[in-house]
């Protein structure tokens, strides 16, 4: 098989805060009936897990689910696990009206570290307020980055991670390096 | 600008995350229809000066439709609310009489 690399070959770049590729992930895409027991079930024993609330991520270690919709999750692992992700996921689903799709190789992961000036970086780019008090560790948030759709969550209280279309990798990464441009400081959530 | 509050996810964001989708409540008229229905489910929508409904996408969100009731002066949203639903519900009416007593809508007041 082929050597599969992210759309930005773990490019980097250091503003105020650090703007960084992360590479290649596993990223499953699951549709269904989020109160279905046979469905929670399967997630948990999948990503090992639990279900986040709405809005929410659930976190632990390189495993993660993601709530994306009223209807559908976004599972993370590592990148050579997404085969058994989905496969074990399709298998303890099978019967449910569902859909699992593996969309590793159609996203790109960003991630802006470094400080609470990686707070800002996003709220230069997205509609979202960034105040600690009104987003933080735990949430996740589908939104627009400039004129790209994207979803964020904070792993810690200093850094940002971004979800988009790998298509846009490169504009995605240009708009976070803009915005973290040494002497652009707002200062704002300091 | 509008700031609106998708009932499907619960996000509350302005305008540019949402996509208009043009007027709500509108009854499809298709095959075995009259001309005249035809040409009125396609053309013949109302511009109204003040309350309105429309329908809206949360399409950088959770990618749900859903309903708006607002008004188109002063740009004030009464609420959001179910796409799966022929009618405003009662809650959403009630908030505009509140507001704007006497309006009415299409064929809803």
């Amino acid at each position: 098989m082929s050597e599969a690399v992210s759309a930005l070959d773990g490019a980097s770049h250091e503003g105020f805060v650090r703007v960084e590729d992360m590479g290649l992930r596993a990223m499953i895409t699951l549709r269904g009936d989020l109160a279905s027991a046979t469905l929670r079930k399967a997630v948990k024993a999948a990503a090992g897990v639990d279900l986040p609330e709405a809005r929410g991520i659930e976190v632990a270690g390189d495993r993660a689910v993601a709530w994306m919709s009223p209807d559908e999750l976004l599972i993370l692992g590592a990148y050579d696990a997404a085969q058994e992700l989905r496969d074990k996921l399709e298998k303890d689903i099978s019967g449910e009206h569902a859909l699992v799709a593996d969309v590793s190789d159609a996203r790109a992961l960003l991630r802006v570290s470094g400080g609470v000036g990686a707070r800002e970086v996003i709220a230069k780019l997205c509609p979202v307020d960034m105040a600690p008090e009104a987003f933080g560790p735990g949430q996740f948030r589908r939104t627009r980055m400039a004129q790209i759709p994207a979803a964020i969550w904070m792993p810690d209280a200093q850094s940002v991670q971004v979800v988009c279309f790998r298509s846009v990798a490169e504009y995605a990464f240009n708009l976070l390096r803009n915005a973290a441009a040494p002497g652009s400081e707002a200062g704002l959530f300091i | 600008m509008l700031i609106l509050t998708c009932p499907c996810c619960g996000v509350t964001a302005e305008e540019t995350e949402f996509h208009g989708g043009g007027e709500a409540h509108i009854k499809r008229h298709g095959p075995g229809s009259s001309d005249d229905e035809f040409h009125g489910y396609l053309f013949e929508k109302v511009n109204p000066k003040g309350v309105h409904f429309e329908r809206w996408r949360h399409a950088n969100g959770c990618g749900k439709w859903f309903h708006a009731a607002r008004c188109t002066v002063t740009l004030e949203v009464f609420g959001t609310y179910s796409a799966q639903t022929t009618e405003p519900p009662q809650d959403i009416k009630d908030r505009i009489s509140a507001r704007r007593p006497g309006w009415s809508w299409r064929e809803f007041a």
